[in-house]
């Protein structure tokens, strides 16, 4: 197996395990959903307007929360050093770390959206476009993310810095998401451009995320 | 000068960046004097800085 | 004096203490001059005296950008070469282009109030301000998080970098955004319309507030220097005692 694989498995085996986080992304993204109602009213048309958007910010609030603790734990215990001493470029080491960190909390997050959407009074031939949107547009979040994560633990900070530093950042995904996703469900504009968009940022972050990332980390931690 | 209906708006704006302004003028002076308070002290004391010692001395 | 000396920050201080007073001396004559053509400028037809606004509030925000700029060139310099004088410029250039970013808000948001009706509309440019303001602030919370100076410089220096790739990329969405939202604004007056009565005075303010960044920059890097020899004389007298 490749190192790429291998570390993408062990990240992947160490958050379905106990004290792991993988569930827990899903399950808050599942409580704030759940909470919206009760500050903006049960109006099942007010609901579905909006739906998309507090879908879209759930989603954002949850993937950030859930990175804080990303390189944090490596850390701590030395296996960061490992890696950045490895034979496998940084950059590649900490995109596996993302990808594995997307498998286990994007994706429950994402399976569980239809669910939410039914909820939020979002019609159901639209929820497939809706998910859609995040399957596209979550990679870009956790990207985005993990160069804050590196920035946090080059810093020895966390928590709310990293919020505060990386959700400006991500204000192009949250409009081109919440867009598409609109389009989808009432339009009228067209779903292509701001989906296509939202693909493009994902895979420039795709790139530019780890590469950052890599570059934080080595220059926090030597 | 007739500053028409909005006179309130305009000088609001030009007190505000005068505002801002002076507030930044004043936090780089005072610190400027702060820290050359602090450097004279410690100066006094008889700290002295790596380069002011001359090549031979490494920590 | 060849500019490769000025990495010595020993000969940057002397520099500044001779330049310092000559470059204020001629931001305050340009001021002056500047305020005195903007009092000799004509109203504008459709908002009357309110466009005298705009001479703070256009040269503010051209600030504002370019404080993210000198922060990108810093970056590069304290990643690229480890210039120990870029992180000083990288620095102490978060919180005055803050500081402009924050004023081309309050001035737009007043210069709305007559010309909107309300004080905050999200107007493609003002909300792309707004986001500059929110990552001028990250930017302050993540030096004011950071204890050792080396470590902070090179986390914003990346820090930096990353937001002068995701600026542009943010203009485009936020102005792709607002016009799915509601149509263009009445401030969107087209560069080559505004009259030569009104770009004169507004080219010498902004011209003038430049002279005033740089005067600012100059003396808060020259601040930092001072400080961080205050913390190595403090560190060295710990270690002596």
């Amino acid at each position: 197996m490749s190192p790429f694989l291998a570390l993408l498995a062990r990240d992947m085996r160490l958050a379905v395990r106990v004290g792991g986080g993988a569930l827990m992304g899903a399950l808050f993204y599942f409580i704030v959903v759940a909470m919206m109602p009760f500050a903006i009213g049960p109006d099942l048309n007010l609901l579905a307007r909006i739906g998309p958007a507090i879908l879209w910010l759930g989603a954002l609030l949850a993937s950030l929360l859930a990175l804080d603790r990303l390189f944090a734990t490596d850390h701590d215990d030395g296996s960061l050093d490992l890696l950045m001493m490895g034979a496998m470029p940084l950059e590649l080491a900490v995109a596996a770390k993302a990808i594995a960190h997307w498998l286990t909390t994007a994706v429950p997050l994402i399976v569980i959206t239809p669910v939410l959407g039914l909820m939020l009074n979002i019609d159901m031939s639209a929820m497939g476009w809706v998910a859609l949107t995040l399957l596209a547009g979550t990679p870009a979040l956790t990207f985005i993310g993990l160069i804050g994560a590196a920035l946090a633990v080059a810093l020895r900070r966390g928590g709310l810095l990293l919020a505060v530093l990386v959700l400006p950042l991500t204000i192009p995904v949250l409009i081109f998401g919440v867009a598409a996703a609109n389009a989808a469900i009432v339009g009228p504009a067209p779903f292509g451009p701001p989906f296509t968009i939202l693909c493009a940022l994902s895979l420039a972050s795709l790139v530019l995320g780890p590469v950052a990332a890599a570059a934080a980390l080595r220059q926090g931690l030597e | 000068m007739n500053l028409g209906p909005h006179a309130d708006f305009i000088i609001a704006s030009y007190a505000v960046t005068a505002l801002v302004v002076a507030g930044l003028i004043a936090w780089i002076a005072t610190d400027y004097s702060a820290q050359k308070r602090l450097l004279a002290d410690l100066e006094q004391r008889g700290v002295t800085r790596r380069s002011r010692r001359g090549g031979g001395d490494t920590p | 004096m060849a500019v490769i000396d000025l990495a010595n920050p020993t000969r940057f201080l002397t520099l500044v203490d001779r330049v310092l007073p000559w470059l204020a001396g001629v931001t305050a004559l340009v001021f002056a001059y500047g305020l005195y053509r903007v009092l000799g400028a004509p109203d504008d037809y459709q908002q009357g005296a309110t466009v005298k606004i705009m001479f703070l509030h256009v040269p503010a925000a051209w600030l504002g950008m370019m404080g993210w700029g000198v922060m990108t060139v810093a970056a590069l310099g304290t990643l690229v070469w480890r210039h120990p004088l870029a992180d000083v410029a990288g620095k102490t250039a978060a919180p005055i282009g803050a500081a402009f970013t924050f004023i081309c808000l309050v001035t737009g948001s007043l210069w709305g109030r007559p010309t909107w009706g309300t004080y905050w509309v999200w107007d493609a440019r003002l909300t792309s301000v707004l986001v500059l303001f929110l990552l001028y602030l990250g930017m302050l919370a993540l030096y004011w998080a950071a204890e050792d100076p080396n470590r902070s410089a090179r986390a914003a220096a990346i820090l930096a970098l990353v937001g002068a790739v995701n600026i542009p990329i943010i203009k485009f969405s936020v102005e792709w955004w607002n016009t799915l939202h509601q149509p263009a604004s009445i401030m969107r007056a087209g560069g080559a319309a505004i009259d030569a009565s009104i770009l004169i005075p507004l080219l010498i303010m902004a011209l003038a507030f430049t002279l005033l960044f740089f005067t600012l920059h100059f003396a808060a890097m020259r601040n930092e220097i001072l400080r961080r020899r205050v913390r190595s004389m403090r560190i060295m007298q710990a270690r002596s005692a």
